[in-house]
């Protein structure tokens, strides 16, 4: 019995040694270290890396980060909140619409970034629409600003805001939604006072799942930001690439991760303090 | 008595199905009323379009004397039990509780919570979780959480069915006295006939959407209107097309004088404990159960009996 326990947990095991803590391990050494001058480390060990991540300059990007990670992890959920009540209650065309909702995935991210590149430029879709409608007569700015990207992140993470939500509502019992009619609830109260709390695990679930990944997002701010909306994702791989200070690359993503970790500390509490 | 509640030609038809077929009734104030039939009669249906869950396909529902067609669940004076009481799991007993009183918007919901646990026997497990409650405590809450409204009707959907038989025969009694103590007007949905005549004032027998007869519990048993009712209420032995209950089948050796009585062989017979039942075969073939107290001799397999009956305790159908 122990024996075929240890044969298979192996494959696993040696996955997360030498894909995660090897690695992981690496870049905690790395924090610690002086830059190279062609990249690359130096000794002596140092803290200074750590200490530069309070300079006010990368102050602005994390709380940028932040502020987009949130703003997008709100807008998700009131986008998804009806759309999976919605799907949760569609009945036989149930799985229709969730293929629908996983459809985006069939097709790279990195391609349906590009496809908003196409749509919002000053040249694109929408400016072009816009200009022949004679609506208006400059292009808008619709691209490379904090809008841009906030609207990257909502459509990139929305399906898994959608999921989680609609696995909570759709074991949701119709039951208790007539009896807090049968018992005087308009339908404003049961939406408040039944639907939303008995969704809370999904919730939770979903806002983490969205949020944990927009507050280390690369692409997106890379492509639609273009380089003017800097997020932490971006100052980790400007460190490594142009500026190739590699241990400050590694400090900045070792307190993306600190910061990710900490706040999914603070969701699983929450989540356990919920009813039975 | 004016009726609490009066159903007029209520008809519901579903896709391809017809669940009521023209339901007429009129329930009295203050009474304990009992909707009986098995199970797709059309009785669930009935307790739906009351509650306002579902709008019938065509006739009337009146609370008060007021038609109620076409009106919100939140907006009828009814409160329903649910088979499953549908309790708020993420509320505690007391939020459960309260949570009607909020929307009528009481002014002391408190007091009023505290009163109806008090008289549920549900004081001290106001701030447990329905998860934390046991079978019965759980249909007292779902009892509570309706009868503190005080509606004109309370509608009760099988509430027993998810209880075990040995409480569920205890919460017959205390249902029934519970009603009598507030005084509100119970309608009671069960397929358990049993049950029905051990609560009810009044009993409609329903089958295939219909109403097949209204009347008191002696009546819907004793004076059955059809052969369903009388089959549906209790065990039936059907000889020559005349209906008699077991309890008043006699089996005896001799023909007793003065009684109707046909000859018979005995098939079996089985000790139930408190009587003994024996199944006989007449001669035209039709096989008949008579209930005898114990000690009133041993039949075979294979004798010669007679069964006899009082004409009084015929039930005869056209």
């Amino acid at each position: 019995m122990s024996r075929l326990r240890f044969w298979f947990l192996l494959p696993a095991r040696v996955w997360l040694i030498f894909l995660f803590a090897f690695p992981l391990a690496i870049v905690c050494a790395y924090s610690l270290l002086e830059r190279g001058t062609y990249g690359g480390v130096e000794l002596p060990w140092t803290l200074e890396n750590y200490q530069r991540l309070f300079d006010p300059l990368y102050g602005v990007i994390f709380l940028r980060s932040f502020g987009l990670a949130l703003a997008a992890t709100a807008i998700c959920l009131l986008l998804a909140f009806p759309l999976a009540l919605f799907i949760s209650r569609a009945g036989p065309r149930k799985n229709l619409y969730l293929h629908l909702v996983i459809l985006p995935f069939w097709t790279s991210f990195l391609v349906r970034t590009y496809a908003w590149l196409f749509l919002l430029r000053d040249t694109g879709l929408l400016n072009t629409l816009l200009q022949k409608m004679k609506l208006i007569s400059q292009p808008l700015p619709l691209l490379y600003n904090d809008g841009a990207v906030l609207l990257g992140l909502v459509y990139g993470f929305l399906p898994f805001m959608v999921l989680p939500l609609y696995a909570t509502l759709e074991r949701l019992d119709p039951v208790l939604l007539e009896a807090a009619a049968d018992l005087g609830a308009r339908p404003w109260t049961v939406f408040y006072r039944v639907i939303v709390p008995l969704a809370g695990p999904g919730i939770w679930a979903g806002s983490a799942l969205v949020f944990i990944p927009c507050l280390g997002a690369y692409l997106t701010p890379d492509l639609l930001g273009g380089g003017k909306t800097v997020m932490i994702g971006n100052l980790v791989q400007n460190q490594f690439t142009t500026a190739r200070d590699w241990p400050f690359g590694a400090a900045a993503s070792l307190a993306l991760m600190a910061l990710a970790a900490g706040l999914l500390a603070v969701f699983m509490r929450s989540r356990s303090r919920e009813f039975l | 008595m004016a009726a609490v509640l009066e159903l007029r030609e209520l008809s519901q038809q579903y896709p391809g199905h017809r669940a009521l077929n023209g339901v007429s009734l009129e329930i009295p104030q203050g009474s304990f009323y009992s909707l009986l039939g098995p199970s797709g009669c059309g009785k669930t249906t009935t307790l739906r379009l009351i509650a306002g869950f579902e709008e019938p396909t065509s006739g009337e529902v009146r609370l008060g004397g007021v038609c109620v067609n076409g009106r919100p669940p939140y907006e009828r004076n009814v409160s329903t039990v649910f088979q499953s009481y549908a309790l708020f799991p993420h509320m505690t007993v007391e939020g459960n509780v309260e949570f009607g009183l909020r929307q009528q918007g009481a002014s002391e919901p408190a007091a009023s919570v505290a009163r109806i646990l008090e008289l549920m026997e549900l004081s001290g497990k106001q701030k447990r979780y329905p998860a934390e409650l046991s079978g019965g405590e759980r249909q007292r809450v779902a009892l509570a959480r309706s009868l503190v409204l005080a509606p004109q009707l309370l509608l009760l959907d099988e509430p027993l069915a998810a209880l075990d038989p040995k409480l569920r025969k205890q919460m017959r009694h205390e249902l029934k006295e519970l009603q009598r103590r507030v005084g509100i007007t119970f309608l009671f949905v069960t397929h358990d006939q049993e049950e029905a005549l051990a609560m009810s004032d009044s009993i409609a027998v329903m089958n295939h959407g219909r109403i097949e007869q209204v009347g008191s519990p002696e009546d819907v048993y004793l004076r059955p209107a059809t052969r369903f009712v009388a089959g549906f209420l209790g065990a039936v032995n059907w000889i020559d097309g005349i209906g008699l209950r077991p309890e008043v089948t006699g089996i005896a050796r001799q023909a007793p004088a003065g009684a109707v009585s046909r000859a018979a062989t005995v098939v079996h017979s089985t000790f139930l404990g408190n009587c003994i039942q024996v199944m006989a075969r007449l001669d035209s073939g039709e096989q008949a159960v008579a209930e005898l107290a114990r000690g009133n001799g041993a039949f075979h397999t294979g004798e010669a009996v007679h069964l006899y009956w009082k004409p009084a305790d015929e039930m005869r159908f056209p």
